[in-house]
């Protein structure tokens, strides 16, 4: 666990992505297999323990510390890893270096349930602070290292001089502690094989557009689309060798997501690779993201899930058909196959996202601002913003510039009083920057619309850290009420993209993506916005949609 | 006697009515009696301000000598009566001249700590255990996550480091009172014979501490110079200069952070600090708990920080706990720890 350990230590505190790039390089060329797999699993997230989650963690914690100050540690610490960590008695690194990574990922996998407690509470006795923090980070699957999926297989692919698309091509060939994907790396084999056309293709990203750029820009050389506020994603159906067919549906980054659709991948009945959002449909409707939010924070499928939020895919790309690559294909070629394939196949879940028609760029700003008007018409609850898209971009893995932009609408805007704040995760941990906002009814009391958690700067965070702690008027647990009178308290300009009836929150509006735009030190809290105001909004969008 | 009729909590601070004092307030009064020199304890403006000789030096070098209307000095274990309260200053070990508050009146005793430390540190007087009827602490790192290592340990990382990378620049972000001074002392105790570089903003209070006799070697402010004049140097600055242009005259710098912060991960993370030194002049979790046991004290009030949890804890061990909740403490360690 030493050398792990250590590599997860000093990743946390390399700010330079080339820092991080060189330690992993170093890390994987000195460790042998499968050490360096079941670590590059971890980072890429492809580790999960079936016996062995956070609840285990929290038990032994609990068994183990006053439930009281554990509580308080958690919340400051906001890291349930680190935490159980620092408060455990110690052991010393020699341990560390006793045991492998290897044993514990072993150890982890095959250990009876009702064993598992004992054997995780004996490693934690014997570990240093560092191996502590390892094993525990290990089993949360949450490392907060500042690694992501993408860089670690960009160090991985530098043991062979390989391109970050390569591997990520053929990673789905291989399976955790990628022994093969390793020996091809090093030139002692053949790269793994990605059996038939079901593999998954690194996206193409776009730029967002600034109003100064247009004027360079030939309206006729793009194609535009609605953007659609779901999640990208990518359904690649086929048969393999012995002619059965197969079906995956891969997130943004690669990841299998079939597991949560099984709805969706009983209707891919086709031999192609379609990119595209995923999005919820009712009653002819596609809904906003918060409905579809409701569907992906489920773990379990059930059909009473499927059938409240049927799920499809409004498809804009089409990379590959029957056994070909279309990647290198311009952008209007490969929508004429598209617009063809859609019609070929009726019955799939899945419908093409139709074009803009515009002729300039002022066309496309009024769509921009009026979609249901301009095309998108009862499912403009979903779109947040157009695409434009070059007619003559291949496509490229990654986010390659000056082929694809995305001009989102701009965002409503409120002044709102802060109520309540609460410590944050992550790297926010152990600041109060978790805000509950609200504005005035007509009684002329507060009532919280919305909670956001970012949009500020560091400096300012700081600034409503200290507002916080000196302005405390009542404690709930981790959550602290701060003055707001009309006269007493912290006026807030929050930003957001879009404001829903909501029978979940007390004010009946639930706000889409909000945060904190501006501290409104020069405001009195009477002067925020009314409920009223909120209404409007809502009403001028629905007017809009 | 009351307790409280000898130390209560206003919006001030802590109220002395019958002897019409406040100890470290927060805003202007007319008579404060004062711990130590941090700023969110030592605040200019008030009539007239009772300490020890070092803190009233250290607050006429931050703000000038007209700080106050008046000042006395108070030597540690000198008695001095006000009406018919007795106080008395002892060391708290926090920083130089730092003091606990003892007040003392119809046979019960009061002791407001300040801030305080137990672990050694070679630039100030250690803590003294004062018995009492009623303590108050500070609570900054008052959870069972904190545990503050040996300070020579987090020194001996820190020069490790220096070896392993001896063309870069180390700089550590320290605060300019109490902290830089006791890294600097810290750094000879480990036998780091080279001149030791300080922004200019430190220059001034580090004069301070010389001229009261800290053994801190050769301190040389931050000059111009090539990049490479600098490589293999230790350089100590105030945490809010770590992320500025100013880093950028050292060579490829390694950015430090001396704070018991820095215990927590993401502390450190957001401050780029590369590698966290934690080193602290507050006690840590045990030894707030030892402190308190120490005392003998049967009641505890607590004035900052994590004081649910350690007032928690007292009630564990049948101890009367009350949290204050004063407002306006901490900030100095907090900026420290957020320096972004």
């Amino acid at each position: 666990m030493n050398r792990f350990a250590a590599l997860l230590d000093r990743l946390a505190y390399e700010p330079r992505r080339l820092g991080k790039l060189a330690l992993l390089e170093d890390y994987f060329r000195a460790t042998p297999d499968p050490d360096r797999g079941w670590a590059l699993a971890a980072m890429t997230g492809a580790l999960s323990f079936k016996n062995a989650k956070a609840g285990l963690i929290r038990t032994l914690a609990a068994e183990r510390a006053d439930p009281v100050l554990f509580g308080l540690s958690y919340d400051f610490v906001g890291d349930l890893a680190e935490t159980v960590a620092l408060m455990w008695p110690g052991g010393d690194a020699r341990a560390n270096a006793a045991l492998s990574l290897t044993d514990v990922v072993e150890g982890l996998r095959t250990t009876p349930k009702q064993e598992l407690p004992a054997v995780v509470a004996q490693w934690l006795d014997r570990l240093d602070e560092n191996g502590r923090w390892a094993l525990l980070k290990l089993i949360t699957g949450a490392l907060r290292i500042g690694v992501s999926a993408r860089l670690a297989r960009t160090a991985m692919a530098r043991l062979g001089g390989r391109a970050p698309d390569e591997i990520e091509e053929v990673w789905h060939a291989d399976a955790p502690p990628y022994r093969r994907l390793f020996a091809w790396l090093e030139g002692r084999a053949e790269p793994p094989s990605v059996a038939t056309i079901v593999r998954y293709y690194p996206p193409m990203l776009s730029h967002p557009i600034e109003p100064d750029e247009f004027d360079a820009l030939d309206p006729a050389d793009f194609c535009a689309e609605w953007k659609w506020d779901g999640v990208r994603v990518q359904a690649a159906a086929g048969r393999d060798a012995g002619g059965a067919r197969t079906a995956k549906l891969f997130s943004r980054t690669g990841e299998d997501a079939s597991g949560a659709f099984p709805d969706l991948l009983a209707g891919f009945d086709f031999d192609a690779v379609l990119d595209g959002e995923l999005l919820i449909r009712r009653e002819g409707r596609v809904q906003d993201f918060n409905t579809l939010q409701q569907r992906l924070n489920r773990k379990t499928v059930t059909p009473k899930l499927m059938a409240e939020f049927p799920a499809f895919i409004r498809v804009y790309d089409l990379l590959a058909l029957g056994d070909d690559d279309l990647r290198a294909l311009p952008f209007a070629a490969r929508r004429e196959k598209l617009e063809a394939f859609i019609a070929q196949h009726p019955f799939a879940p899945i419908d093409l996202s139709p074009l803009i028609a515009f002729k300039s760029w002022d066309d496309l700003a009024f769509a921009r601002a009026e979609p249901a008007g301009a095309g998108a018409g009862v499912d403009v609850e979903a779109v947040e913003g157009v695409m434009i898209k070059r007619r003559d971009a291949p496509y490229l893995a990654g986010r390659p510039k000056g082929y694809w932009f995305k001009w989102k609408r701009d965002p409503m805007v409120i002044d709102a009083v802060l109520m309540y704040a609460q410590r944050g995760s992550g790297k926010r941990s152990s600041f109060y920057s978790d805000y509950t906002f609200g504005v005035w009814t007509e009684a002329g009391e507060l009532t919280p619309v919305g909670k956001a958690y970012f949009g500020f700067t560091d400096e300012e965070l700081i600034e409503l850290d200290r507002f916080v702690r000196n302005n405390t008027e009542n404690r709930f647990g981790p959550v602290r009420e701060v003055a707001h009178t009309k006269t007493k308290g912290l006026v807030l300009e929050v930003a957001f993209e879009g404001l829903q009836r909501s029978t979940r929150h007390k004010s009946g509006l639930a706000m889409r993506f909000p945060r904190i735009s501006r501290i409104r030190w020069d405001k009195h809290p009477r002067d925020a916005d009314t409920i009223g105001a909120l209404e409007k909004l809502l009403g001028a969008g629905a007017a809009k949609r | 006697m009351q307790p409280a009729h000898i130390l209560h909590p206003r919006p001030e601070g802590l109220y002395c009515p019958k002897a019409d004092l406040y100890v470290d307030p927060t805003r202007p009064v007319p008579r404060a009696l004062i711990t130590h020199g941090h700023s969110d304890h030592a605040r200019a403006g008030h009539g007239s301000v009772l300490a020890t000789a070092e803190t009233l030096a250290i607050m006429a070098a931050r703000y000038g000598p007209g700080f106050a209307g008046s000042t006395q000095v108070l030597a540690y274990g000198e008695p001095l009566k006000i009406g018919e309260v007795t106080f008395t200053l002892h060391p708290a070990g926090h920083v130089l001249g730092s003091a606990q508050a003892a007040a003392e009146c119809g046979g019960v005793r009061v002791v407001a700590s300040g801030d305080y430390k137990r672990q050694g540190d070679p630039t100030c007087a250690p803590f003294e255990v004062v018995p009492c009827d009623v303590f108050i602490s500070e609570a900054t790192f008052a959870l069972p996550v904190f545990s503050h290592p040996p300070a020579e340990h987090e020194v001996t990382k820190l020069l490790a480091s220096v070896r392993m990378f001896p063309d870069r620049a180390h700089i550590v972000g320290a605060y300019a009172l109490g902290k830089a001074q006791r890294v600097m002392a810290e750094l000879r105790r480990a036998g780091w014979d080279k001149p030791i570089f300080a922004h200019g903003a430190l220059m001034a209070l580090t004069k301070l501490y010389q001229d009261h006799g800290a053994d801190l070697g050769e301190v040389r402010p931050v000059e111009t110079a090539p990049k490479s004049f600098y490589a293999g140097a230790v350089v100590l600055g105030p945490p809010s200069a770590l992320q500025t242009p100013w880093v950028r005259r050292f060579p490829d710098p390694v950015t430090c952070f001396a704070s018991g912060w820095m215990r927590i991960r993401a502390r450190a993370r957001r401050c780029g600090v590369e590698l966290p030194l934690v080193i602290s002049d507050h006690a840590d979790w045990r030894d707030l708990q030892r402190t308190i046991l120490d005392t003998g004290a049967g009641e505890i009030w607590v004035t900052h920080g994590e004081a649910d949890a350690l007032a928690h804890w007292c009630g564990t061990q049948g101890l009367n706990a009350k949290a204050l909740h004063l407002v306006g403490y901490g900030d100095e360690e907090n900026e420290a720890g957020a320096a972004a």
